[in-house]
Formats: C-alpha cells, structure tokens, sequence
C-alpha cells in the first residue's frame, strides 16, 4: 500500500512572502557541494520570471556553523546580522531572502530576540554602530529561498518544460521532501505548513507533477547536528541519523530526495556514499543510491535547464537515472566539462552508483 | 413557590438538575443547544468503573425528566443570559427567577496535536471514537480487520501548555484503563499499551480498576508520553516514547493508535461569562463562588454552576453536583 | 567488497525497538507471574535492595527492561540480588518479588544454555 501525504493543517500556516526586490544571502557551504544551486536561483529569478534580485558581494557569512558549534556567541551573530541588514538597507531593499535554513533559523531567531527583549536589538545597533559605523532597519519581510520558489510554483509549473512524472509509465515521481530542522522546528509558524506538516517543498513537487511520500522518520533530522559532524569521533552517530531515515524511506521506492537545507541535501546525499562503502548497502534502485536534488536543481530541470548547467555532476550520488525518468536529455560525455568545457576531473567510481571501488584506501592515512 | 428557573444545558448535569428543583416544587425549564436531551452521554458505551451501559443512566434521567413533565426546549441555543432573563440565538427572551449553567465541556480536538496525525493516518483513534464505535458493535482497524498491538495515550489536550490546555481532566486516565479492558476483551491475542505521565486514579475502585488491567489482562503500562506517530508502509503507526522507567527511547507500530482527549472549556463560555459576570478560571472553565463553601455558585447572584461547565469532572460528581445546585437555587429563591 | 575505514562506524540505536524484541520469554514470565505487571514503578524495591546500595543493580529496572523484551545482560544482573526479600517487605502492591527474581533467572538462564 502506498502512503502518500495527506496534509490539512498546512494552509492554516502561511506567511507574506514578497513578490519582488529581493536582498539575497548565501549560504557558505553550498558553493562547495552543490555549486549550480544558488546560480540556478538568481537565473531563475531573473531569467524566468522577471524579478529583481541584488546578489551583493559585500554581505558576508551569518556565523550560524559557528554559532551552533559554541564558537560564535550570541552577541556576536547578532551583531553580523545587523550587519546583513545594514547592507541590505544600504542597497535600498527590504526583502531579505536567505538561501541557507541555518542562517533563516538565524535570521528568524535573531528577529524573535529582538521583538521580545527590545534591550538585546538597541545593544545590538549600539555594537554595529561603533565596530562600522553603519544603521540598519529590519526587513519588511524575511524568507528562506524555498518560500520564494514555493511562491512562484504555479509560474514555474505554466513554464515547465519537464514535469515530475515518469515518462516511461506517465506515473507521478514519488519524492522524499525533507525540510531540514531550523526552516520550522524552531519557530513552526515561519515554516509554510508548519513544522509536522511542511508544504513548502511537497507544495513544488505536488504542482510540478510528482507526489510525497509519508514514511516514520520523515521528520527526523539528517543527522548534521553541527558540532556532532565537525568533530570526526562523533560522526557515527551524525551518519547513524541519515542511515535511520534512509532505512525508513527506502521501501518506498523513492525516485529522489529534495532537500530544503545546504547540511541535509550534503548529508543524504554523502552519507549514502559513505554507508555504501561502509557497509555495501544501497537504498535506490539496481544497487544505486537515491539522487538527492536541492529545490533549485528540481526547479531547474522542471524549466528545462542542462543538468550539467546546474552543476549535478557534483553529486555523490549518481542523477542520471532520474534524468531518464523525467525524459531529460543530456550529454554524458559533458558531465565532467566545466564552464569553457573544461575538464573539471572525475571522481573515483563508488558502491554507491552501483561500481565497484577503485581501491582499498583508508581514509585517515 | 411559583418560581422559574432556566437550566441551560439538557446533559446530565442539567436533567439532574431540573429534577431536584421540579422536586422542590420550583418550575425548570431545560433549554438545550441540540435535538435531543442527553449530551456527551449520548457517545459514550459503559461507564467506568462498574461496565455500566451509559444508556443505562441516560434513559432512566430522560424517563425521569419525561415523567414528572419538565419543560425541555430542544435546538435551542443560547446567546446570554442573567440572573432574571435569557436570551435565545433566535432573539426571544426567557423571563425568570435564577438559572442554573449547565453546558458542560467541549471535548478537545485532537487534530491540533499535529503530530498524532489524527484526522490524516487511518488507524489514529480519539477514545470518543471507540466509545461510538463499541456502542455500535464493531471495532476494527480502518481496513476491517482486527488489531493485533494497541496504544492508548493518556493527556492529550490535557496537562498539554502547547495546546493552551495546561488542567488535568481527570477522566482520562479511568478511561484509559477502561477501554483497554474493553479492548483486550475484544482481541485477547492482542498486546495493549498505555502510554502515561501519570496515572491519577481518583475515583472509587479506580485503583482497584487500574490494578487489574494491569494484573489480570497483562495490560502494559509504559510510563512515558509518545512524541509522534507517523504511518508505515502497511498502514500501520509508528510510535515514539521514552520507557522513563528504564531511561531508554521506545519505540513500535502498532494497528490502533488511541488518543485519550481531554475536556476543554466551551468555547462560548468567554461571551457568556462576561455577559452574566462570571469568572472564568484559567483554564476557561467557569470559576465557583468560593471552591469550599460555595462550589455550585457563581460570582453572581442568582446564578448556579452544576457539572463540568466549572472543572472536569465523572458523571457520578456531575449529577452530585447538579443536586446541590439546585438546592442552592431554591434556598435563594427562598431568599429572594 | 572492500570496505573503507573512515575512523567512525554508524551509531547503533539505542532506542528499545518493540518491532524486533521477541517477546516470548516475557510473555511466559509474565503468564506465570501476571503480578510483575502490577509495578507501578515506585522503587521501593531498589531503595532497600542490599545489593543495589553497593552494586549498580536495580530490580525494577531490569524487570522493566525484560517486560519490554530486553534480555541482555538482564541475568547477569539478576544474579546480584541476594535474595535477601527486603523488597518482598516493601512493596506496595504485594508483588513477590523474590519470586520474580527466582522466575528470571530460571527463564533466562535455560534461555541461555
């Protein structure tokens, strides 16, 4: 029997999402692991539906990694995104747009600590102020990247050149949406949907023609956990929280994950290379593992962007099953060209897509 | 004494009520928001701790009510009232002499604990559920067949401050037990759990009733509060808890997920309350003169408070309750 | 297959999973003791425990673990307890609990051989 979600309560949580003029922060780590993601994001914006976005070089990181790692204290980060919004206020913007869930966490934390201890914002501009010299205000209204994709998703779904359906059997494509923790369980009214119910990935999927899946651990973390990953003798139990939601999932027969967070799409997306070398299991189809797309990446190739343009040759896990699903064309011999058709190098081959590896190695050499 | 009073609400407390004053000689009329007399009595199948048919107490009331010709105005709702009028939702208006608040509770929507999923996973249950669907004769998963593990989870909407609910109610627990018994009856080959913070057996033979559930009809009580349920792949609930007795994180499927729901003020009780100069409690429900020496009065004279419009309580404390309130509307009568 | 050796293996659960325990040998215990399931968790039972006020046993504990289907490590456990019966003395709803001592060890122990 098949579970698909059935979701009531997600229309009861809604929040103002701007319709245009964007001030957008990136995130740190997501350059590095899914490199076409955030580019997809400002194309899309721009290209596909005519809006404006200010991509500012001069903004910089929110310090959330370092935050929930107890490096960073709280004076601090609140100082950084006063900051982010000076920079923003300068530029003469009000939308702010967070294209990473811990700094939208943050983000939302931050605003939250102000609005209830008033004391804690003045400090705040007072430190700004005397370190830069700037002011700020706070913006008209904040939202995670997705909240604008999810916004658009009935514009995208008019443009889509792809749907989520399997081409093979005309079957809707049976996604595993995964939020990640600080987009709502921290403050579940600034989730779409909530946090039990989350509707904003599941809302693109759904009108882009795929359907979620329901299974036991849908709401368990991946297991990032920040300081739990960055020290090496804690990893088992980081990679143990992926294994337990892939382990739950994978009866499903899932035909991708989408991932709403920069920690969770590297997380699913690497712990699977890793528990397949480990331990030789894999939870996709014909011995591989289940793709892992970020929100841009699905919203990309529903608008009928080259796979390679949104840089999905940097996946652990192999895409090109899923490209055939949905009917993609691309050319295998481009995957690992660059921009300028640059050989960019190929990785090793791995349990994971289904080849056995290359070598006996051990990592801590 | 040619006297009216107004008693609002048609339940068990109201129909106790109208009984005791009619006996008084005092003239009541029950004015009742539904069809018919009975209220949350009318759902339910036994009554613990005796197995007494609730139809049982209902039907007798009702006769009762029949026989000595009390005024009942049944699909009437109403809008305010004070000591000496009420108001009806239709805009008529009711001259007497007191009124007794009789209207009871609202039991608590599960759905708004999201994470039970109930109202989305087929086989997530209120214990209002299964008393209908004991009285109907059949109980069974949402695919017919029958249960081979049950959960019942006490305090949900009750002792709860995310759901604004921060009162016990009470009942819940004996409940609880109750069905479990009435369960495990049904299916003797199926494992039954109770998931508890704590049990709070505070009625006569309650105890005794607890003990053996737990002695006499293997029912496992696991002290600890599942934090979610998700659906499984065959249509099962996944649960989780903490075993607090044994420190460890529990979890299982089961067929039936049960969740015990509380009592929760009526909704209404707010407009109401400001309209007669009530006080509400902190739970909502409507707060007694004075909690010892005064429990079936209001702040206002000429007011009186009979069952769980004022706190969470079993039938057997309502229709005490409903007695003594009557009493005090005829000595004030007598007063006045 | 060859596999690579990170410098961490994945975490196992800890979470007592009702779905695997085999359920057999409490079931048996219990039908032959159906009291056991009248603990209402109050440890009385450990506070006078001789053997748990030097040793790390804890009698409810280890019960409860075993109504859940735990068994490692539950009749090495059991094999503190002295048999002294304070527990017997104390406990509020009467349960033999010297017996249940006797009964474990029995079960588990013919379980292991």
């Amino acid at each position: 029997m098949m579970a698909t979600m059935k979701r009531k309560s997600w229309s009861e949580y809604q929040k103002q999402i701007a319709d245009d003029r964007y001030y957008y922060a990136r995130s740190c780590i997501r350059q590095n692991f899914f490199p076409g993601s955030e580019k997809a994001f400002i194309d899309i914006l721009r290209g596909d539906l005519g809006r404006d976005l200010l991509d500012d070089p001069k903004h910089s990181s929110c310090t959330g990694i370092g935050y929930h790692s107890d490096i960073v204290p709280l004076e601090t980060i609140m100082t950084v995104v006063a900051r982010q919004f000076a920079m923003m206020t300068e530029a003469g913007y009000e939308n702010f747009v967070s294209s990473c869930i811990t700094s939208f966490g943050v983000y939302t934390e931050v605003l939250a600590t102000w609005h209830e201890f008033p004391e804690t914002e003045e400090r705040t501009r007072e430190y700004l102020f005397k370190a830069t010299g700037r002011e700020f205000r706070k913006p008209a209204s904040l939202a995670h990247t997705s909240d604008v994709m999810f916004h658009f998703r009935e514009e995208i779904a008019r443009k889509a050149r792809h749907r989520l359906v399997n081409v093979q059997t005309g079957e809707p494509l049976r996604v595993v949406e995964h939020i990640g923790c600080h987009y709502a369980k921290i403050f579940p009214k600034s989730g779409i949907g909530g946090c039990e119910f989350p509707y904003v990935l599941a809302g693109m999927v759904e009108s882009w023609g795929g359907e979620c899946v329901d299974y036991p651990e849908r709401r368990h973390c991946c297991g990032f956990g920040f300081r739990n990953y960055l020290v090496q003798a804690n990893r088992g139990y980081s990679i143990a929280n992926s294994h337990k939601k892939l382990e739950s999932m994978a009866p499903y027969k899932p035909d991708f994950i989408v991932a709403n967070c920069p920690g969770c799409a590297m997380f699913l997306d690497k712990w699977q290379y890793a528990i397949a070398e480990m331990e030789g299991t894999t939870y996709g189809e014909n011995g591989r593992g289940i793709p892992v797309l970020t929100y841009e990446e699905m919203a990309g190739l529903v608008l009928g962007y080259d796979p390679w343009a949104l840089g999905m040759q940097m996946h652990q896990v192999d895409v090109e099953p899923l490209l055939d699903k949905m009917g993609i064309e691309y050319d295998p011999a481009a995957k690992y060209l660059g921009r300028n058709g640059k050989y960019i190098g190929k990785p090793a081959s791995a349990v994971v897509n289904a080849c056995p590896p290359d070598a006996i190695y051990d990592i801590r050499e | 004494m040619n006297k009216r009073v107004i008693v609002i609400g048609g339940g068990a407390a109201g129909m106790q009520a109208a009984l005791r004053l009619k006996e008084s000689g005092v003239e009541p009329t029950i004015v009742e928001r539904e069809a018919e007399t009975g209220g949350k009595l009318r759902d339910w199948y036994v009554l613990f701790p005796s197995f007494t048919p609730a139809a049982d107490v209902l039907g007798e009331l009702r006769r009762r009510v029949a026989e000595r010709h009390i005024e009942v105005m049944t699909s009437t709702g109403v809008k305010s009232f004070t000591s000496r009028e009420v108001t009806l939702d239709d805009g008529r208006r009711l001259a007497c002499d007191a009124v007794v608040l009789a209207t009871g509770f609202t039991l608590f929507d599960a759905s708004l604990k999201e994470e039970y999923g109930y109202g989305l996973y087929d086989n997530v249950f209120t214990s209002a559920d299964i008393e209908r669907m004991l009285s109907r004769g059949r109980v069974a998963k949402a695919d017919g067949s029958r249960p081979r593990r049950i959960a019942l989870l006490h305090c949900v909407g009750s002792r709860d401050e995310k759901v604004c609910q921060q009162h016990c109610s009470r009942v819940c627990c004996i409940t609880g037990v109750k069905q479990a018994m009435e369960l495990k009856k049904l299916f003797p080959e199926a494992d039954v759990f109770n998931f508890y913070m704590d049990i709070r057996m505070f009625g006569p033979g309650y105890e005794e009733m607890y003990r053996e559930a737990q002695q006499k009809y293997n029912i496992h009580f696991v002290r600890g509060r599942i934090s979610e349920a998700s659906p499984t792949i065959d249509g099962r609930v996944q649960i989780k808890a903490e075993d607090t007795l044994t420190g460890r994180p529990l979890r299982m499927s089961v067929d039936m997920l049960v969740l015990l729901v509380g009592m929760r003020a009526n909704d209404d009780n707010a407009a109401l309350a400001e309209g007669a100069g009530l006080r509400r409690a902190p739970s909502g429900f409507i707060a007694p003169r004075n909690l010892f020496l005064g429990n079936v009065e209001s702040d206002a004279a000429g007011i009186f408070l009979a069952g769980t419009v004022s706190a969470p309580k079993n039938i057997g404390e309502t229709l005490n309750e409903a007695t003594a309130a009557a009493d005090a509307a005829v000595e004030y009568l007598k007063r006045s | 297959m060859a596999t690579i050796n990170f410098g961490y293996t994945i975490s196992k659960p800890r979470a007592i999973d009702m779905d695997r325990n085999n359920l057999r040998k409490s079931d048996e215990i219990l039908r032959e003791m159906p009291e056991l399931q009248a603990c209402i968790g109050c440890g009385s039972c450990t506070a006078v425990c001789t053997a748990g006020n030097l040793t790390s046993f804890n009698f409810r504990r280890v019960h409860t673990l075993i109504r859940r289907g735990e068994y490692q490590g539950a009749y090495e456990e059991m094999n503190k307890c002295m048999l002294c019966g304070k527990c017997r003395l104390v406990c509020p709803r009467g349960i033999n609990t010297r017996g249940v001592a006797m009964l474990i060890k029995r079960k588990l122990g013919d379980n292991r051989s």
